[in-house]
């Protein structure tokens, strides 16, 4: 190994681990200002979700909202992406680490190459491709996928020939640039760093080890990874659905839940859940009865554990397809068999007792693994494991290890999914900030674009760029028929194909030909502005070209995937689409975007474990905060719990939270306080507040909404009828409390779901079976003689809550299943001079009524929205969601933000969550807020509202129309004239529908622009008419 | 761009250029992400559309106002399936409805001048806020509204078809009853109307009207 250290520098924070994660951290940290190192030892950025096909619940495709978020690092001035490297140790301390990292080999000289890929095509050394699971083959030297940053390819050691026995030059030769070195050795790069994000994710479990239901043995036995690639277009089949053996289409398929998972053994398993199996074999099933209808389903399932956000719904939405099953039964794996390759399964029932079945193709729905080398990384970085081996974390700070400066995001918490590792790296931006807060800025550098071309004065020149978005569009749309049609359009000087137009080779196609053929208007004929218009944006402002010289041409949500199976008229459709977009564009105006003031202060709504939480970090980063609970004291929910599963004394830590809160100095605490008004927008909101008696007006940029929830009060099971029926609540205070009512009980019922998981509560309160599980064991605790039974539908005691689960089984918690069609029957009656409460529920394992006598009945009541909620939802202008819990801006990748900008949303009100969880979500919201609150300035779109003054009579019918008092009349030398100001107005447009002369129009989607697109739309009828 | 940024002139437009159908989509009533609201006023404008094609004879069902929200993919496709369906089934706009391709232009540019005045006409006598679209729907097809539009509406709706008919050539009564389907005695008032107004006069000598 080279000894030479390269180079010293300093920067903020190194992020370890490039995964959606670890991304998500750097560009937060970047965006808070900080100078980021983000690095991956793998040879792409993106992780696991990299390699999804797509996301539940939304059925998202992944990379498609992932890859955006790649370019967004490349781009970033405070960001840089170092691929294939690793730490090599760690020394120093918080504020001042000095971390070695090593750059391993990639054979390829970074700066020299242009990710042509020809290195690849001429390579002789074929290998599996790791990034397709080994499935399909790549070479040797290959770019790890099409969309990777950075686009720059890899030599794997272990298959190129020169590397194993010099046998072999032939990339060296083919490669122009002469980027190729395969006698590269190891870099060692030395950094200075103030603190560290770990986010090394996850591995999945590997059945292989223990040869589990055949993996690796029968070919057509695949994991859902392999799976997700072989749903995915980019797939090894191309998004067709093939099994392994023989390339056939599966049409039966079986899921096996739990590989690696809920199991105690001591060659390998994981005791915990992994928590996402559930949903994303769900997700699977959807995705594959997209692809083919006819497609039979089995899922063998142990509890399904729909426990997230709209997870409940999308369970039934898989459940309620037609041939599909979802089968509670352990299963195992019979036989292949020799004619078909087929793989039989047995599997048993209650109903029907032993069967075997046989399937086409069986998906193992592995679980979660610490990420490969956590022992090593623990060491390196001088950080503790939990037993399960994931890092060792503080239960009231989730995002800390055991050494101060390291703080970790995403899965290597635990098993979590994609939103919470998302909310975890902005939480992890949070802590670092709070440690940096004093040279937040120093090293940060802004990002600097060329000077914009004035075009004004030239013909439109239209560029349109056709993607084929891998296979998504390609497969069905004829793209090189669509580039020729776009060719022919008027305006048009350039059009040309892209297999990804987000990738990063292609943006710089896009630069390159605004310069080469002059261009002024792009096209884009791809995805959806949704997702990747800020992106395109960005790629023309990067080649001096003013960003709303860009229109979008959706081809693939508007055509290609709802027409897959119309080629012909999905090509057509196209061409009309690019037509209708090359026409707009060529009366695109330059506009400019309009900088606000931002007011650095924020408001947090709502006085619990997450506003106070919230509070305190963004107040420890250096900003004013006004809190606002509309109760008498701060608390919120926490102050009816006591104890949490993983041993934390409630109330004790509430009141050390409560206490630095009023003793913050830059903290303004409001309690009894009621909001009385909102106004304003971004960077600079108006609150009123009302509190003792008066009513404060405060001026703020960014508003966190922490306003939790309540607990159901059940109108069913004889609660408040009968005071032996409690909730789990209330239970838990006479536990802590010792009340005669519980030590003195030798029998006590619990009933979960009580509220929820039905008809007008269709969703998953998430926190109540640990709860139960929680006070199941403190009974137990107390008194190993008492009865303790859980009347359950499923246990859903997810992550490492699993092994407490258990622990209750072990203590022999009885647990007794029902049906919602089957609910328990509770009645008071009288036993040896007693007064007891009798439930009587079917046990499908005795499959007969059986009766309990219970001295106590706890209800596992929901979680419910708080009251609250709507008028703050209204005032603030955010919505809610079907359920009545605030809805976020996107499900995976914004979870803590809002559609509109500068608000933010964590703990109960987003969703029902355990207390660790709410406070992961409250740093995260605190670090959103602060990447936002960091600016200088607030960045307003230029698609506003502008009044022509000489066709204006000043009617007032714009001005009756808006909602936003965005528009007034002026006195002018020619009268009165309707002026609208750009900062108030939001573009919605509504004034231009008013107007009876057309004098108001919204810039970017003026009559005549929208005219162009109408009449491109049909010119062959206009004709005809 | 909200729902409510979509003009009459809009769906007119598109009509008058040949679509068969027009489909504006929208946000859910109460669902609005801002403080716009500008679906109420979509669903005002749909429900005025519809009676301006009611006037000229095009079927009204051409037009289709949904609300689908960001996460109705499906019910979006099932929508648009059965849209398509349907106006299948209705034929191709002016076949359908039996109207010559050059009746129904006429008709849409005649439309056409009269939008700044229909924006009037309901910023003046059409702008009410409901709470639902039952109460939307009561609204347009009360007997009062359909009064207001075949008064209002409908006979400037003629005058501007019979005045964009005439900058043609001079016609008789009869001639553009028969073009634009009206019925003589309609044609006959607003042809006083229209004289009185100085918009037309009679040419004796053709026995026809002609532009003024």
């Amino acid at each position: 190994m080279d000894n030479q250290i390269a180079q010293k520098n300093f920067i903020d924070v190194l992020v370890v681990g490039g995964g959606i994660s670890g991304i998500q951290a750097a560009l937060d940290l970047a965006n808070t200002g900080f100078k980021v190192y983000l690095i991956d030892k793998s040879p792409a950025i993106g992780g696991k979700m990299s390699q999804l096909d797509k996301t539940f619940p939304s059925n998202d495709c992944s990379m498609c909202i992932e890859s955006p978020k790649f370019i967004e690092c490349s781009r970033h001035p405070n960001i840089e992406i170092m691929t294939y490297t690793e730490v090599d140790s760690v020394k120093g301390k918080a504020g001042n680490f000095n971390v070695t990292l090593v750059k391993k080999p990639r054979y390829v000289i970074e700066e020299k190459c242009t990710g042509c890929n020809i290195c690849k095509e001429y390579c002789p050394a074929k290998i599996a491709d790791p990034y397709n699971q080994n499935i399909s083959d790549n070479k040797a030297i290959h770019i790890y996928f099409s969309q990777a940053v950075p686009l720059i390819p890899y030599v794997d050691p272990d298959a190129c020939l020169f590397l194993k026995d010099g046998s072999c030059t032939i990339c060296e030769g083919v490669c122009k640039p002469n980027a190729i070195d395969l006698h590269q050795e190891p870099e060692l790069l030395n950094v200075q760093v103030g603190a560290i994000v770990l986010a090394p994710g996850f591995e999945t479990f590997d059945p292989k080890l223990r040869n589990d239901y055949g993996y690796g043995v029968i070919e057509n036995v695949v994991t859902s990874l392999d799976y997700e690639r072989i749903l995915c277009s980019t797939g090894p089949y191309e998004g067709t659905i093939r099994r392994p053996s023989d390339l056939k289409h599966p049409e039966k398929i079986a899921w096996i839940q739990c590989v690696g998972s809920r199991q105690v053994n001591p060659e390998g398993g994981n005791s915990y859940c992994s928590a996402v199996c559930c949903a994303y074999t769900q997700k699977q099933v959807i995705l594959t009865k997209d692809h083919d209808a006819g497609m039979e389903a089995t899922i063998f399932h142990n509890d399904v554990r729909a426990f997230g956000k709209d997870f409940e719904r999308f369970y039934q939405r898989a459940a309620n397809l037609p041939d599909v099953r979802f089968i509670r039964s352990y299963v195992s794996i019979g036989e292949e068999n020799p004619d078909n390759q087929n793989v039989s399964i047995r599997y048993s029932t209650f109903e029907d007792g032993v069967k075997e079945e046989e399937f086409d193709l069986v998906v193992l729905s592995v679980g979660l693994n610490p990420p490969a080398g956590a022992l090593e990384l623990a060491k390196t970085f001088d950080i503790e494991l939990n037993a399960h081996g994931f890092c060792k974390t503080n239960p009231v700070n989730p995002i800390e290890t055991t050494r101060e400066g390291i703080f970790i995001s995403g899965a290597f918490q635990g098993p979590i999914d994609i939103p919470e590792s998302v909310m975890t790296a902005s939480g992890a931006d949070a802590l670092c900030s709070q440690l940096l807060s004093y040279r937040r800025g120093e090293l940060s550098q802004d990002r600097v674009y060329p000077p914009e071309k004035d075009v004004s004065q030239e013909e439109p020149r239209v560029g349109v760029f056709v993607c084929l978005c891998g296979a998504n569009i390609g497969r069905v749309v004829d793209t090189p028929g669509v580039a020729e049609y776009a060719r022919s359009l008027g305006n048009v000087v350039y059009a040309q194909e892209s297999l990804f137009a987000c990738s990063t080779d292609n943006a710089q196609q896009v630069a390159d030909m605004i310069k080469e053929k002059g261009l002024n208007r792009v096209v884009m004929a791809a995805c959806t502005p949704r997702t990747h218009e800020p992106l395109f944006r960005d790629t023309c402002r990067e080649a001096g070209l003013n960003p709303y010289f860009y229109e979008m041409a959706n081809i693939r949500e508007h055509c290609a995937w709802v027409h897959s199976k119309d080629k012909d008229g999905a090509t057509k459709k196209a061409k009309e689409i690019v037509r209708m977009s090359v026409a707009r564009s060529a009366l695109l105006e330059p506009l400019d975007e309009i900088q606000l003031p931002l007011n650095k202060a924020a408001v947090v709504v709502g006085g619990g474990v997450a506003g106070m939480t919230t509070a305190l970090s963004m107040a420890n980063q250096g900003f004013e905060i006004y809190l606002v609970e509309k109760a008498g004291d701060l608390g919120g929910m926490a102050r009816r719990l006591y104890y949490t599963m993983d041993g934390v004394e409630v109330q004790p830590y509430l009141d050390e939270l409560v206490k630095k809160v009023y003793r913050h100095p830059a903290i303004h605490v409001a309690t009894d306080a009621v909001i009385t008004d909102v106004s304003g927008y971004v960077g600079s909101f108006v609150t009123k507040v009302q509190s003792e008696g008066r009513v404060k007006e405060i001026r703020h940029g960014a508003v966190v909404i922490a306003t939790g929830a309540r607990e159901y009060q059940p109108t069913e099971y004889l609660y408040g009828q009968n005071d032996q029926v409690l909730t789990q609540l209330e239970l838990e205070e006479k536990i802590a409390k010792g009340d005669e009512q519980v030590r003195g009980a030798q029998s006590v019922v619990m009933i979960q779901c009580v509220g929820c998981r039905e008809e007008g509560k269709n969703y998953c309160s998430r926190v109540c079976c640990s709860q139960s599980i929680k006070n199941a064991l403190k009974l137990k605790e107390a008194n190993p003689e008492m009865d303790v039974y859980v009347i359950y539908r499923d246990m859903r005691t997810y992550g490492f809550k699993e092994d407490f689960y258990r622990e209750a089984a072990n203590k022999d918690v009885k647990f007794i299943r029902y049906e919602p069609t089957d609910k328990p029957v509770v009645e008071a009656a009288m036993e040896g001079g007693q007064p007891i409460v009798r439930v009587t529920v079917t046990d499908y394992v005795l499959g007969q009524k059986i009766s309990i006598d219970a001295d106590l009945l706890a209800l596992a009541a929901a979680v419910v929205p708080s009251a609250s909620g709507q008028e703050v939802a209204k005032q603030f202008k955010v919505a809610l969601s079907p359920d009545g819990f605030f809805q976020e801006a996107h499900v995976k990748l914004r979870p803590v933000d809002f559609a509109a900008d500068g608000i933010f949303l964590c703990g109960l009100a987003h969703y029902p969550k355990h207390m660790t969880e709410t406070i992961s979500q409250a740093y995260g919201a605190a670090g959103r807020a602060i990447s936002l609150l960091s600016k200088k300035f607030i960045t307003a779109s230029g698609a506003v509202c502008e009044v022509k003054d000489d066709d204006c009579v000043a009617c007032g019918a714009c001005i009756t129309a808006c909602k936003y008092d965005a528009i007034e009349l002026q006195e002018t030398s020619y009268g009165k004239k309707a002026v609208v100001n750009p900062v108030l107005c939001k573009g919605d447009g509504l004034c231009n529908t008013k107007c009876p002369t057309g004098a108001v129009y919204l810039k970017h989607y003026t009559n005549e622009e929208i005219w162009s697109q109408i009449d491109a739309a049909l010119p062959e009828l206009e004709e005809a008419i | 761009m909200c729902s409510g940024r979509v003009d009459l002139d809009f769906v007119l437009r598109a009509f008058s250029k040949g679509a068969d159908g027009v489909f504006v989509g929208g946000c859910w009533l109460g669902e609005c992400h801002y403080v716009t609201e500008g679906n109420y006023d979509a669903l005002s404008m749909m429900h005025l559309a519809k009676k301006v094609m009611e006037q000229i004879g095009v079927n009204p069902d051409r037009l289709r106002l949904e609300w689908i929200s960001a996460s109705e993919g499906m019910r979006y496709a099932e929508v648009m399936n059965d849209f398509g369906k349907k106006l299948k089934e209705m034929g191709p706009i002016g076949e359908g409805e039996g109207l010559e391709k050059s009746a129904l232009k006429l008709k849409f540019q005649a439309v056409k001048k009269l939008l700044p005045f229909l924006k009037l006409v309901e910023r003046e006598r059409l702008r009410v806020k409901f709470k639902t679209e039952e109460e939307y729907s009561e609204f347009y097809n009360s007997p009062e509204v359909d009064g207001l539009i075949r008064e209002l509406i409908g006979e400037n709706l003629a005058i501007s078809q019979i005045t964009t008919l005439l900058a043609r050539n001079p016609l008789s009564t009869r001639e553009i009853a028969e073009v634009l389907k009206l019925a003589p005695t309609e044609v006959g008032r607003c042809l006083n109307i229209s004289a009185r107004q100085g918009l037309i006069r009679y040419d004796e000598s053709q026995k026809r009207y002609a532009m003024a």
